[in-house]
């Protein structure tokens, strides 16, 4: 059981976050329709049991693996099957590394909740975010078209230029915290002060950089749905299907971060929490946070129009950046004085 | 008299420059819809409330919902006396620009009225719905508001309505 537990939690993160991510793309649906005073996907039943259209999205999944997986002639096959694995496979891997949980004591023994507990956890979930573009530059030069290529293209500047912008705007709070690693953050914040309150200023960067990271509306141009073509135009079936989810993973995995950094992670104010009991009370504090900050995320998402590319890489590097860097100098300088004192 | 009108565009201030207030707005718009439509909903379906929280209509599931003047199927108009008010006059079927209702007349009883119809078809599969035969008509005869709007069948024959069935007399089965 001892040996097995990091593997479990492991699994267990990774199927928490496809299954957040499966209900994204519901509550997606759902939540644009009542914002816009519409009803929604409701059609889809089992034995007469709609679920609030909660079965359309089993309804999808089945037509997404049985449709034609179609390669174009022309697309390089390895790279083109490869793309959606390296998209998902490197966004679902930022999930191990997200603390879910503090450490308990049950039966004699103490369990973490976090599923890898590193000391450069951070780190570690930039990099994939990061790497993450690998899988849309592939996906557009493997698919040996040049709607694809350049919508990859457009992908990989937005990314590249707000991965910039998102680790700048943690600098600072990292700072603060003076550790990459996100379960002492959460503890930091456990004892002080959510982050959200410490540094305002870097959580509206994070969570603007973090919108742009994971290519969702405003910032949705490398794919852009209806309008322009974006970079997995020749995928088909669950290929494209697992493009998808990517960006519901991404999602969840940037609300997972804005929970860990900046809203106090698991910890429940003035309450200490401890056994089996406090454990499950971790887990529900992380995950309602989870979910608001999501509900957050997909409001924005529905509320603004769509940025022109040249606004947005304006935005991200004439405006996010720059106001990012001061508030890093600001913060350096404020925690200087403070140890001076 | 010509005027002109000035309209004022919303000047580019500092607030809107730093688009962040914007966005604020925005989201407290879409926010209060949310939170408002979303309570209707629930206390919809608690049964609390009657008022539904979207204003869409699941039409096949309930009655599509026409407006007061909605122009839509023919209908044939009947005297006091439960004759039609037709005098197969043929003012209808000269002006129909689709050609498709046909009128066979026969002598009328009433020497009063000195016409009927014998048989009254209207080939809904050709019509398209412009309202001529009901301006047309001297007597009254016709209208364009049975309120029904599902009117789609399995052939072509079946478009077409015969004068028990416009009447109301008879209820059309085949395109159901
Ligand atoms: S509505 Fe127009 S097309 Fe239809 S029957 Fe009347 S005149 Fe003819
Ligand atoms: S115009 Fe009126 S009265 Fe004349 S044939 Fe048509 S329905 Fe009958």
């Amino acid at each position: 059981m001892t040996a097995a537990w990091p593997l479990l939690k492991v699994a267990a993160a990774l199927g928490f976050g496809l299954n957040v991510a499966g209900l994204l793309a519901w509550a997606e649906r759902k939540q644009s329709a009542v914002m816009q005073d519409r009803i929604g996907a409701n059609r889809a039943a089992i034995f007469g049991f709609k679920l609030w259209g909660l079965i359309h999205m089993l309804a999808d999944t089945i037509k997404l693996l049985t449709k034609e997986d179609f390669v174009p002639k022309g697309a390089r096959k390895g790279l083109h099957g490869a793309a959606p694995v390296i998209s998902l496979g490197f966004a679902l891997l930022c999930l191990a590394a997200l603390p879910f949980g503090g450490v308990v004591e049950v039966a004699g023994r103490s369990w973490s909740l976090q599923p890898v507990e590193s000391p450069v956890g951070l780190l570690f979930v930039l990099a994939m975010l990061g790497l993450g573009v690998h899988g849309v530059m592939m996906a557009g030069y493997a698919s040996g078209s040049n709607y694809g290529l350049l919508g990859a293209l457009r992908g990989g500047a937005q990314m590249i230029s707000y991965e910039v912008c998102l680790a700048a705007s943690l600098a600072g709070l990292l700072f603060i915290y003076g550790t990459l690693d996100l379960q002492q953050a959460v503890l930091w914040q456990g004892r002080h002060a959510w982050g959200i309150l410490v540094q305002p200023l870097g959580f509206l960067l994070f969570v603007t950089a973090g919108v742009a990271e994971t290519k969702r509306a405003p910032f949705d141009l490398p794919e852009g749905e209806s309008e322009i073509v974006g970079y997995f135009v020749e995928y088909s079936g669950m290929k494209m299907g697992m493009f998808m989810m990517t960006d519901f993973v991404e999602s969840v995995v940037v609300a997972g971060l804005v929970t860990t950094l900046f809203l106090g992670g698991w910890t429940i104010p003035f309450y200490e929490p401890h056994g089996a009991l406090g454990a499950v009370l971790m887990l529900a504090s992380f995950t309602v946070k989870l979910f608001v900050t999501l509900f957050l995320l997909m409001q924005v998402r529905w509320t603004l129009p769509r940025f022109r590319f040249d606004q947005l890489l304006h935005l991200g590097w004439k405006n996010v950046l720059p106001l990012a860097l001061a508030n890093f100098i600001v913060t350096i300088w404020a925690v200087y004085l403070r140890s001076r004192l | 008299m010509i005027s002109v009108t000035t309209v004022r565009r919303p000047a580019r201030t500092m607030a809107t420059q730093i688009y962040f207030l914007e966005i604020l707005k925005g989201l407290l718009i879409t926010l209060r819809h949310f939170f408002v439509n979303m309570s209707r909903h629930v206390l919809f379906e608690l049964g609390l409330s009657k008022e539904p929280g979207a204003v869409t209509i699941q039409f096949p599931d309930v009655p599509a919902m026409l407006g007061n003047r909605a122009r839509t199927r023919h209908r044939l108009l009947k005297r006091d006396d439960g004759t039609p008010r037709c005098t197969a006059c043929m003012c209808c079927e000269t002006i129909c620009p689709a050609k498709c209702i046909h009128i066979v007349a026969e002598d009328s009883p009433d020497v009063q009225i000195e016409k009927r119809a014998k048989s009254f078809d209207i080939d809904l599969g050709l019509c398209v719905f412009c309202g001529y035969c009901v301006e047309a008509c001297p007597v009254d005869a016709i209208h364009m508001d049975a309120n029904d709007v599902e009117l789609s069948a399995y052939s072509r024959k079946d478009m077409i309505w015969s004068m028990p069935e416009l009447l109301g007399d008879k209820k059309k089965e085949a395109h159901r």
